[in-house]
């Protein structure tokens, strides 16, 4: 499942860093605390988070994750959207909550 | 130039967790008695009970900086530092449009009073003041610097509630003017572990929560004179002055 499969059936919007939405989708994880991203989310896996400061790109890239998903209608800062197009690292978003997208997403990738 | 001893790091009954033994009377005694030169009553999300400190300190001689303990959108913890009432008011100003409409419970979060230089109660103020702003951490340091003030990032290697707890690391491009690390932080481990900062000016504060804590972690500024200026320049190193940890 690619990130773009993702992002059709569980109709995200897609803010910036196109160019990564061919990326292979393993896994999920959901967390604010960026410190324990980069501790313990696994590569390839979408990341659920509130945060929208530049560092989350930091981390996604550090981590080889496949895409971010920003919560609530959270939007990326400028700057970030500006390091996730260079990057190609997808930044999603949607309107639901961390629980709802997060049991949605398990259920997909689950069920693949 | 002389050195001074400063603990900037400070919570006072304003903020919820802390003691109520921690009025402004009880706060510049307790900072004579540690031999303080410079202080900063420094209470979540509130510059309130600067002023009050302030005016209790002057008649001993110690330096009384305005400031608050700013929880950012992303909840890391920031010490903002100002030198004038007007600053101080000003800023005030951007923390309450900021602070989000939910109330303290005191049964749950403690009182969050404000106390007069009797230790009389005037208020005891509704909103909770430990929330996060909605304002992110780059929008606090604008504004910080646009009022003449210093941002510096409380705690930063604490597991909860810091620059890198919530954000990972520190962000390269954000504009601080000092790190406090957490006050049992070994400042050398500190750097060897981040080693990417660029010679950053460190500090350590008590973070004071009860009265015996005040003034136990201080740091040194070798300086002209006790303002903020001053201590601006101290962590540029500017003209031989520095931060002695």
């Amino acid at each position: 499942m690619t990130v773009d499969d993702v992002v059709k059936t569980l109709n995200l919007k897609v803010f910036c860093g196109e160019e990564g939405l061919s990326r292979q989708v393993e896994n999920g994880y959901t967390s604010d605390l960026l410190s324990d991203v980069m501790g313990h989310a696994d590569a390839g896996s979408i990341w659920i988070t509130l945060q929208s400061h530049i560092n989350i790109m930091a981390v996604a890239s550090l981590k080889e994750l496949a895409g971010i998903v920003l919560v609530k209608g959270n939007k990326p800062d400028e700057d970030t959207i500006r390091q996730s197009n260079i990057e190609g690292m997808p930044i999603l978003g949607t309107d639901l909550e961390a629980f709802e997208i997060t049991g949605r997403l398990y259920q997909l990738i689950r069920s693949a | 130039m002389r050195t001074y001893r400063a603990d900037l790091h400070i919570h006072s009954v304003l903020s919820p967790c802390a003691d109520l033994e921690m009025s402004p009377r009880n706060i510049v005694a307790l900072a004579k008695s540690k031999g303080l030169d410079i202080i900063a009553v420094t209470d979540h999300n509130s510059t309130l009970h600067g002023p009050v400190v302030r005016k209790l300190a002057e008649p001993h001689g110690i330096k009384v900086l305005f400031g608050s303990e700013v929880t950012t959108r992303e909840e890391a913890h920031c010490l903002c530092l100002f030198e004038t009432e007007v600053q101080r008011l000003a800023f005030q100003q951007f923390i309450e449009i900021n602070l989000p409409d939910v109330y303290n419970d005191p049964d749950r979060f403690g009182y969050q009073v404000e106390v007069n230089e009797e230790d009389e109660i005037i208020q005891q103020v509704d909103k909770l003041l430990i929330s996060a702003l909605n304002a992110g951490i780059n929008e606090v340091e604008a504004t910080v610097h646009r009022l003449g003030g210093l941002f510096i990032p409380a705690h930063v290697d604490r597991p909860m509630f810091s620059l890198i707890s919530q954000l990972g690391f520190i962000p390269p491009t954000l504009k601080f003017d000092a790190l406090e690390i957490f006050r049992i932080t070994d400042p050398a481990d500190f750097m060897q572990k981040n080693k990417y900062l660029q010679n950053p000016a460190l500090i350590k504060n008590s973070d004071a929560h009860y009265p015996q804590q005040l003034g136990t972690v201080f740091t040194n500024y070798l300086i002209h004179e006790p303002t903020l200026d001053e201590m601006a320049k101290a962590f540029k190193q500017e003209g031989g002055r520095k931060v002695v940890l």
